[in-house]
């Protein structure tokens, strides 16, 4: 039976059995051949990641100008609802009742806003990536008159924060920026 | 062949309940090779790479393909353009297509040569022909899935050969095509075989392995081996000698993915494709060359498509065509001569197969056609009978002894 270089020993002068300089050899072509495995490897596993025209698109441009008081519009930004809130100052006010810090994700309300009126959150629920309900009129808009997951029963608040339920934390606030008094672009 | 060989616990409690690491130690690490083999036995596990690669990458440009009519062009481009690494993946398909087939050709005539198809090797033989007819319907299939002009064109052209079958022809290219011509139904089947058949593939070349095994592989000499003399553990000596052969395959294999992608396709497949006009001048791919001459070398539609099926259809039967008992050319002074023109006409008819259906070609091209028919169906035969071969080694160490003069 022949068995691998890697295991044979050649004894030394001294009788002490030590590593051949074969098994340096082998351990390096080893070594080598991990690595290019590995430098192969890279591409085929790479091109699951997001391609180049779908990172084009990983920005949405919208005007919040026509958003009425009360209105609640809903834009795709990466292939997720965005939810936009034209708030009241009544919303405003129950959103800042409550001590940010009491709460299960703590967090300000000004904290989560740009401008006080403007609410602009990531319509997924946070427990298992369900759309809340409470976007249009007739929508059941949960104990805390948010937002209401159907799927588990999540409570969120006007703020969009987590107040009763399964869900962690408050739905994500995505990056955004004013472009110009009407204009914001999310991402 | 005990489980007690392996060193390790959990292997060993593993093979004494399922003797998988005793199969593969068999198979890859223990199996006694004949020690004479040279460097034309590195094609058949260099072929086991192709279809490895080919099916990695395979799996992953299927991924980011679209199989219909009006989607599939412009999801090539996108993995071209904007996939992570998409071109490198595709050019890698691409290429190691091409690579397969030289690898295979140059396997299938190392047979030849060396007569590897004869007793007790005849159904390994067999299965490596059902193998190659796969090979040439998966890649007909790739091709087509780019849809561009010769995507469409090559299969028009191809599917419309069955149509020379008497009276039911036309049906069944109409099944083919799911249609009245080459369309959505026809490119999504094709890519559904086309994701299929590499694995028929891989199934087939278990069995090829194991007809393989049962007598071992055949030798430059030709001769049985008769004992552990004329053996070597397949490990580490062939794994080294066929990684020197994978390391000289991959290093051309990058040379034409980086320098040279497109030097083995052709330049209408990126012209999306259009039914309502064929390219001027439509070939196949250069693998499928030989055959394409063929075809075009009889002026009978049914005849051209019987001879062209039946160059691959004879190479079934070559087991029994060559009945001479010498296995190698070695030993063989006229098969040789034989051997080597057939490798010409083969190159001619490849050269033929790519030059326009018009004047000098055709007649060259009948030419070659009729002496690849007759090597197999008239010189094989009679070499059999009236060729005086030399004298056979009693062993295969005996040629070695021979020429160093020196006990082993």
């Amino acid at each position: 039976m022949v068995k691998s270089t890697s295991n044979s020993k050649s004894p030394s002068a001294d009788g002490v059995q030590e590593p051949a300089r074969r098994d340096f050899i082998v351990v390096a072509t080893y070594a080598m051949g991990a690595v290019g495995a590995a430098a192969v490897a890279w591409p085929l596993i790479d091109q699951m990641n997001p391609a180049a025209d779908t990172l084009a698109l990983a920005s949405t441009e919208v005007d919040v100008s026509k958003i009425a008081e009360g209105q609640a519009i809903t834009v795709t930004w990466r292939g997720k609802p965005v939810f936009i809130r034209h708030r009241t100052p009544d919303e405003i006010a129950r959103a800042n009742a409550i001590d940010g810090a009491e709460l299960r994700d703590p967090q300000e309300d000004e904290a989560r806003v740009q401008r006080p009126a403007l609410l602009v959150v990531v319509g997924v629920c946070t427990h298992l990536g369900c759309v809340p309900l409470g976007q249009k009129t007739g929508d059941v808009k949960g104990d805390y008159d948010g937002w209401f997951c159907p799927c588990h029963g999540s409570h969120y608040d006007t703020s969009g924060r987590i107040r009763k339920g399964p869900a962690p934390t408050n739905l994500e606030v995505p990056p955004y920026n004013f472009l110009s008094d009407n204009v914001i672009r999310i991402g | 062949m005990s489980a007690a060989k392996f060193s390790n616990p959990v292997v060993r409690w593993i093979d004494h309940r399922l003797p998988v690491f005793s199969m593969l130690d068999h198979t890859a690490n223990e199996y006694p090779t004949p020690k004479n083999l040279n460097y034309m036995w590195n094609f058949g596990s260099l072929a086991g790479l192709s279809l490895v690669i080919m099916i990695v990458t395979g799996v992953v440009l299927a991924m980011s393909y679209t199989a219909h009519v009006d989607y599939a062009f412009e999801s090539v481009e996108r993995i071209m353009r904007d996939v992570n690494h998409g071109w490198l993946i595709r050019y890698i398909h691409m290429n190691t297509a091409s690579f397969f087939f030289i690898v295979v050709y140059l396997h299938i005539f190392r047979g030849l040569y060396y007569g590897s198809y004869k007793a007790p090797r005849e159904l390994l033989w067999i299965l490596g022909v059902v193998i190659f007819l796969l090979m040439m319907a998966t890649a007909f299939m790739g091709y087509v899935l780019p849809w561009g002009q010769m995507s469409f064109w090559g299969a028009t052209v191809i599917t419309n050969l069955f149509s020379a079958i008497p009276f039911v022809g036309e049906s069944v290219v109409t099944f083919l095509w799911g249609g009245f011509s080459v369309d959505n139904p026809t490119l999504t089947r094709f890519f559904s075989l086309h994701y299929l058949m590499p694995f028929l593939i891989a199934g087939v070349v278990v069995l090829h392995i194991v007809a393989l095994h049962r007598f071992g592989s055949n030798n430059p000499i030709g001769i049985d081996t008769k004992g552990r003399q004329d053996t070597i553990s397949f490990h580490p000596y062939y794994t080294i000698k066929d990684m020197v052969g994978i390391a000289m395959f991959l290093l051309l294999l990058a040379i034409a993915v980086f320098f040279f992608p497109n030097a083995m396709g052709h330049p209408d497949n990126y012209i999306p494709a259009n039914p309502m006009q064929t390219p001027a001048h439509i070939v196949p791919e250069w693998y499928f060359l030989p055959f394409y001459a063929i075809l075009r070398a009889v002026p009978d539609k049914l005849g051209g498509v019987l001879l062209m099926f039946g160059a691959i259809a004879i190479l079934f039967i070559l087991p029994w065509l060559d009945r001479s008992p010498v296995r190698s050319a070695r030993f063989r002074p006229v098969f040789r001569i034989f051997f080597w023109l057939l490798f010409i006409d083969a190159l001619a008819l490849g050269y033929l197969g790519a030059m326009p259906a018009e004047g000098i070609y055709v007649t060259l091209s009948r030419v070659a056609t009729a002496w690849y028919f007759l090597h197999f169906l008239v010189i094989l035969p009679m070499l059999g009978v009236f060729e005086n071969t030399k004298p056979l080694p009693k062993s295969i160490s005996e040629p070695v002894l021979a020429t160093t003069g020196e006990a082993a």
